[in-house]
Parts: C-alpha cells; sequence; structure tokens
C-alpha cells in the first residue's frame, strides 16, 4: 500500500525516507476472537490504520457456547510486515489467538464460489462440460442460465471463472478463504 | 440522601438478598470500588441520570466540572501521569463525545490509562441520528486501547471493572465505556470486580529468563554501552526507576531517555546525559550513535528519537524491553527483544547481574566516559545570553533554580511547541512522575488541564505549566476550572508572539517564508488573569524576572506569569529531518549554522 508514493517522496518531507520495501508475502492467518459487537470493525480498523493490505476475509461464529468467532484473513506484505501485524492484533483486547497458518506449513484452504453463466445453445453445453470437469455443481438452472457451486482453492475458482467468462458469465459471489491446518493438532501450543 | 445510603449498604448486611440497582447507581458504584477518588467531567442530557449519582455521592467521589471535555481527559492524564492511578473523566454523548477524542488519542499515544465514560442516546434512538447523537464507539475504536457500548444494565458493573483493568494492564491505555440513557435509567444486578479479575485479558509481564540472561552477558562485555529508557519505566511504577538506577549504579553505564522517561533516573547523576532525540543533547545522540550495546528499557524507538532509520546507531547490539509486543521490530531491528514489564525486568537482570558476579569492563568503559565527556564538553545547550531581552533558556534555569529551592514537591507540565523543548532540556527532574508532558501525539492545550489534575491529586504541591503564548489559548478556558476548584496551579508563559517550533521549522525547511505562525491581537495575558480571579504577572527583563518566578511561589492563588522572552530564539540541538544522530545543528547562531545541513 502506498509504495509508489513513498518512494517518490524527495527529501522535502520533514520525515526521514521510509524503509525499502522489501519481497511481498502472503500469509493466511487465522484469528479467534471473542464474538461482541464491534469486534470486526476494530479487526478490519487495525489493518486500514497500519496501512496494511488484505487480500481476504472470511468471518463466522464457530463456538456458539464460548461465543467465539474465526477470522480468517490472507494479508500480503514483508515478513517484518506480517510480524507486525500478528502482533499487533495479540494486542487486541478480544483477540484470543492468532495463528499464523502459513508458517505452520501444511495447511487447507478452500473457497466456496456461487458462480452465474447465462447462455444457450453449445455455450450453455460447454458450461455445464466444463463444471463436471472441475466438480462444479449446479444448484439452479433455467433454460438460459447454470448457478455453479464450487468448492477450492482461490487458484481454481479464479480459473474457472476465466473458463466460464466466454462461456457467459454474468455474476460471481464468492466466500473469501477459509483455512485450517492439516493434522490433529491446533498448533495453539506453538507460538510463531 | 440517607435513604440512598441505605440501599448502598443492603447488600454487605444480607448478601443473600441481592438488591437491584440502577444503571447509573452501579456506575458510581464500580467506580467508588475501582478506588476513584476525583473524576472529571462535564453534564449533559445523555448522563444525567449518573450526574445524580454523583450529586448523592459527594462524599465520596470528586467531580471536577471542566469547561471543555478536552480539558476533562487532560486533567484525567495529569491525573494518572502523577499518581499512577487510573484517571477517569464523563462526558455527555455527541459533541461531549467527539471533544474527548483529542485527550483519548493523546492517552493512547502515551500509554496513560485513563478511562472515560460517555452518556449515549437511549438504545431505542441508536441509529436515528437522535439529538446530540454520535457512533461513539465507532470513532473512538482507533483511538482507544478498548471500547464497550453497554446495552444492559446487568453487563454495567462488570465493564466497568474490566475497563479499569484493561486501561491498567499491560501497556496502559484509554478505555471508553458508552452508556445509553435507558440502560442508566433500567435496573440490574451489580457484580464486584474481584470474583472477576481472572476473566479478563492477562498480558505477559514476566521476561523470558534465557532472553535477560543473554542481555545481561551482552552487558558485561559491552565496551560503550548505553542504556535507553522511556515512558516504559515511569508506567511500570516507582519500583522500575529504584530498580533503574540500581542497575545504573551496579554497571556505571552512561544513561539517557526520551521526553516521556524523563524523571525516572536523576537529572543530577553524573551518568545522566540528557534526553536524547531531535532536540536531545549532543552527548546523548552522539552515545546512541556510537555505542556497541543499546539497552532499551520501555521506549519505543519513535521517529523522533531515531531520525534517519538506517542510519540510526549503525554499530549497536540491541536489547528491547517492552510490555506490548507490537512495539519490538516495529522501526529499528533489535537482537534480544524481552516482553515484560519493566518492573520485573529490571529485577531480574539485577538478579543475574549480580548472582553471576559479573563485572563491567572498567578499562573499555573509561575509555567510553572519557569520549562522552568530550561530547559534553561541546556543552551543546549553551545560548548567548542577554542583558536586556529574556532568553527562554534563562527564565528556565531561573525557574529550576527557584523550584529546587522552594521546600515543595514540584510537579511540571508543558504544552507543545519550542517551550516544551526547553523545559525538557534545561529543567532538571530527579523524580519519576513529575514530569508531564504530550509526547506521541504532540497536543498543544494539554499543560493547563494536566496540571489541574496534577494538582487535585497533590493537594499541596507546586504544580507549574511551562507554556508557549500560543498553546495555552488552546485551552484557556480552564483557567475558570483551576480558580473554582482552588488548584493553584502556576502558568509559567515563554511569551514570543510566535508558534515557535512552526516559525523555526519554517525558517529553517520554507525559506523564512512565516506563513501564519505569527499571532496578533494576543490578549494582555495579566488582565486574563485577572479576569478569571487569578493572579496574572509580567516580566519583560531580565532584571524583572526573579522578582516575578519569587512572586509567582509565594501565591497560593492561580498565577498566568507572562514571560516576554526573545522573539528569534530557536530550540537547539537539533537533529534535522532524515539526518542520524551524528548530523545535529548545534550553533544557536542563527547566521552561523550550516543550512546544507537541512
Amino acid at each position: 500500500m502506498n509504495q509508489a508514493k513513498r518512494k517518490n517522496k524527495k527529501s522535502k518531507s520533514v520525515y526521514a525516507p521510509g524503509p525499502d520495501q522489501g519481497a511481498l508475502e502472503s500469509h493466511t492467518l487465522a484469528i479467534i476472537v471473542k464474538n461482541e459487537p464491534g469486534v470486526l470493525a476494530r479487526v478490519i480498523g487495525l489493518f486500514t490504520g497500519r496501512g496494511y493490505n488484505i487480500d481476504s476475509l472470511t468471518v463466522a461464529e464457530t463456538d456458539h457456547e464460548e461465543g467465539m468467532s474465526r477470522i480468517t484473513i490472507v494479508s500480503s506484505g514483508t515478513p517484518e510486515v506480517i510480524e507486525q501485524i500478528k502482533e499487533s492484533l495479540r494486542q487486541l483486547v478480544p483477540v484470543k489467538r492468532v495463528r499464523d497458518l502459513t508458517t505452520f506449513g501444511p495447511h487447507i484452504e478452500r473457497e466456496l464460489a456461487l458462480i452465474k453463466v447465462a447462455s444457450t445453445g453449445e455455450r450453455r453445453i460447454e458450461s455445464l462440460r466444463l463444471a463436471d470437469v472441475f466438480r462444479a455443481r449446479p444448484v439452479d438452472s433455467t433454460l438460459e442460465s447454470f448457478v455453479f457451486e464450487l468448492t477450492g482453492t482461490t487458484e481454481k475458482v479464479d480459473a474457472f471463472i476465466d473458463l466460464m467468462k466466454p462461456l457467459g458469465l454474468v455474476d460471481v459471489s464468492r466466500t473469501g478463504v477459509a483455512a485450517i491446518s492439516r493434522g490433529a493438532t491446533t498448533h495453539d501450543e506453538i507460538t510463531d | 440522601m440517607s435513604t440512598k445510603e441505605a440501599k448502598t449498604e443492603a447488600p454487605k448486611t444480607a448478601p443473600a438478598e441481592t438488591k437491584k440497582l440502577t444503571g447509573a447507581e452501579m456506575v458510581i458504584k464500580a467506580l467508588i470500588e475501582q478506588g476513584v477518588e476525583v473524576i472529571f467531567g462535564y453534564p449533559g442530557g445523555a448522563v444525567l441520570p449518573i450526574y445524580d449519582e454523583i450529586f448523592k455521592n459527594q462524599d465520596k467521589i470528586k467531580h471536577v466540572l471542566v469547561r471543555q471535555e478536552g480539558g476533562a481527559l487532560h486533567a484525567a492524564e495529569g491525573y494518572a501521569r502523577s499518581t499512577g492511578k487510573v484517571g477517569c473523566a464523563l462526558v455527555t454523548s455527541g459533541p461531549g463525545a467527539t471533544n474527548a477524542v483529542t485527550g483519548l488519542t493523546d492517552a493512547l499515544l502515551d500509554s496513560i490509562p485513563v478511562v472515560c465514560i460517555t452518556g449515549q442516546v437511549p438504545t431505542f434512538l441508536i441509529g436515528t441520528d437522535a439529538f446530540q447523537e454520535a457512533d461513539t464507539t465507532g470513532i473512538t475504536r482507533p483511538c482507544t486501547k478498548h471500547n464497550y457500548l453497554v446495552k444492559d444494565a446487568d453487563d454495567i458493573a462488570e465493564t466497568v471493572h474490566e475497563a479499569f483493568h484493561v486501561a491498567r494492564s499491560g501497556r496502559p491505555g484509554p478505555v471508553v465505556i458508552d452508556i445509553p440513557k435507558d440502560v442508566q435509567f433500567a435496573k440490574g444486578e451489580y457484580h464486584e470486580a474481584k470474583k472477576l479479575e481472572q476473566q479478563f485479558y492477562q498480558p505477559k509481564t514476566q521476561p523470558d529468563m534465557a532472553a535477560i540472561e543473554a542481555a545481561v552477558e551482552l552487558m558485561a562485555s559491552a565496551k560503550q554501552p548505553v542504556f535507553y529508557t522511556g515512558g516504559g519505566v515511569i508506567n511500570a511504577g516507582p519500583e522500575a526507576s529504584k530498580l533503574l538506577r540500581e542497575l545504573v549504579k551496579e554497571t556505571g553505564f552512561p544513561i539517557t531517555s526520551t521526553l516521556m522517561g524523563l524523571g525516572a533516573y536523576p537529572a543530577a547523576n553524573k551518568e545522566w546525559l540528557g534526553m536524547l532525540g531531535m532536540h536531545g543533547t549532543f552527548e546523548a545522540n552522539w552515545a546512541m550513535h556510537d555505542c556497541d550495546v543499546m539497552i532499551n528499557i520501555g521506549a519505543r524507538f519513535d521517529d523522533r528519537v531515531t531520525g534517519r532509520t538506517d542510519k540510526f546507531s549503525p554499530n549497536s547490539t540491541k536489547v528491547h524491553v517492552d510490555i506490548d509486543a507490537s512495539s519490538i521490530n516495529k522501526n529499528i531491528h533489535v537482537d534480544i527483544p524481552i516482553v515484560a514489564d519493566a518492573t520485573e525486568a529490571l529485577r531480574a537482570m539485577l538478579d543475574v547481574w549480580k548472582k553471576r558476579k559479573y563485572k563491567a569492563d572498567e578499562a573499555a568503559l573509561k575509555k567510553w566516559w572519557d569520549q562522552i565527556e568530550k561530547w559534553r564538553a561541546k556543552n551543546c545547550l549553551a545560548y548567548k545570553s542577554d542583558s536586556k531581552i529574556i532568553k527562554p533558556q534563562y527564565a528556565l534555569e531561573r525557574l529550576r533554580y527557584f523550584t529546587e529551592k522552594d521546600a515543595r514537591d514540584t510537579y511540571i507540565t508543558t504544552e507543545v511547541g519550542q517551550h516544551q523543548m526547553w523545559a525538557a532540556q534545561f529543567l532538571g527532574f530527579n523524580e519519576p512522575n513529575r514530569w508531564m508532558t504530550s509526547g506521541g501525539l504532540g497536543t498543544m492545550g494539554y499543560g493547563l488541564p494536566a496540571a489541574i489534575g496534577a494538582q487535585m491529586a497533590h493537594p499541596d504541591a507546586l504544580v507549574v505549566d511551562v507554556a508557549g503564548e500560543a498553546s495555552i489559548l488552546m485551552n484557556i478556558q480552564e483557567m475558570s476550572t483551576a480558580v473554582q476548584y482552588r488548584t493553584p496551579v502556576k502558568i509559567f508563559i515563554l511569551n514570543n508572539q510566535w508558534m515557535g517550533m512552526v516559525r523555526q521549522w519554517q525558517e529553517l525547511l520554507h525559506g523564512e517564508r512565516y506563513s501564519e505562525s505569527y499571532t496578533e491581537s494576543l490578549p494582555d495575558f495579566v488582565k486574563l488573569a485577572e479576569a478569571y480571579g487569578g493572579i496574572g504577572l509580567r516580566a519583560e527583563t531580565p532584571d524583572e524576572l526573579d522578582g516575578v518566578i519569587e512572586e509567582m511561589l509565594k501565591t497560593d492563588r492561580v498565577t498566568i506569569v507572562d514571560i516576554c522572552v526573545d522573539q528569534k530564539e530557536n530550540c537547539f540541538p537539533m537533529i534535522p529531518s532524515g539526518k542520524a544522530h551524528n548530523e545535529m545543528i548545534l550553533s544557536p547562531d542563527a547566521d552561523q549554522f550550516d543550512k546544507s545541513l537541512v
């Protein structure tokens, strides 16, 4: 964010030049929060207030009895910025745990997408054929349209959407990434 | 009033029968349970039920009526900073809350524990653009450590207790509790604090011993060490300052401090290098630049301290003790991070140092001190004295002379600008909690209300607000508060008719185009003081100065002292923007200094 601006700033500024930006990394964070009013705004506000990126965001209550929600954020930044994001999140009062699934290693990321394709004739048949290849299910159909339900990685969803474009793609709704670590552990005992 | 007492006493005598209280009653009861003695505030429609309870509990809780809500927050900050307790403010909905925002942000940046209760329109009117409605929790979310909107009277007591816990634990900060008016009227069940505290968030305070051991080992082998301490030492409590003094004594290392940390280590001791940073001393900044081991305790590598970050202390191994893990590696990469309370970390460091019988490298340290003495010999705070015009530095030197002679404990607050930096440079602080200034946010208008807050907490102490004529006008209305509550604060205005720091930067950075930094039509501060019912004094020449200061210290009334100082004086030393610690401008002589540095 604002990287171009920062570089162009010549020394008229009263502040020192900003640090050189290193390579950006994408990290998937699972943030377990107390489900209280304003908690999402607080987490998002931290990202906007400090100029961090959000590439994807999903949130839902995961433990109704304890009143806990899980926010999954895919963010990109230099390794230092990613560390800052995690530590800043941990300072928020309603944040109980922050897990960086990317540094933990093996984990699964999935997105759900609902994709509406409106076409007739050969294009309509082709869209259904491709949906079959991608294991996308038609969940609604009329004589001139399909709504496909597709789960998969972000890349898979992107690829399917690209293929649907010439076949009459009219609307896309996707959830953003939900992610969880592989294996028996939740990695809570590991501090990253 | 007697019926009210019977009501609050009831649960104690008959615990089985839990009597329901109104929301407003519970707010006050919880505040009293939290040990609040003074609350700074301003009434309005949406907090009237709470004000009603304040009326009924005047014997237990003292309310100070400020003249603008911003003043209430700064007064609470001054109270908190000078006592180590949580400051408390009470304001109404809408404009009351929005006026409080500056004070909340100020407390957030300087890590001051403050709880601010705001009234809110009734729950059924929230979101309807009701009269004096503002989205208080939305507005204050980024400028508080945490905030609450209480929608159920049963939650009030718990929320107040948790708010105080959050405000004072870990890295302290401001907390807002927004209470709709109908919730203040509704009845609910009171909960005591004791049963709740374990459920609240518990930040880490104990240091990792392996890191402490590594840090102490590094200190023992250091050739050119320096302690760099900050507001975290003050926030950790007086014990931290005591341990810091002991650690400096044991090691013999030089020590410098940020603006916020002044007083944790006595300015009178020889290890003291003075403040560091943009207007810090030559010796402190050079010691930071050339050191081989830097021990940062409770400071956060602020941009006003580091100067250019890629040239900041290039050859040192850095230890950083901070209670806030997100402060570590934020601006400067450190080698040994220690997340802990300053008291605990200092205690652990001292223990390890003594137990392992470490000794500082005497020979190396002597060489280091010889070098530091050479820097010191530059006498970087020197200024040209003048027999006709009062130099601001001279005025502060005289103030220091007389306050040190004074038997009372002295508390200094400041506004923001040149006078603030001069006060930091020229008034020596020997004890923690005696210096209150807006460091992080740089809020003009902070000093007077903060002084009132400090004086409220320490009625017998001498409280001086070192001010500029521009800053003081930002919250001048609090004169009225000071007079009403007979808090005899002394407002020491270094009056140069300019926004001095703005003018200084325009001179150095903007080709001497003094855009809007000169104030015409200033009030006559002597008459202004008298209009408010205080005392006004003025010094126009150096000869008059001592008499005026003595007069100021003698009176037990609110006093404004108008010191007419040199209009052209600039604040030095100065690290220009984007420069490193070893690129300071020293010369106070405007004709002489090298403008190519800027």
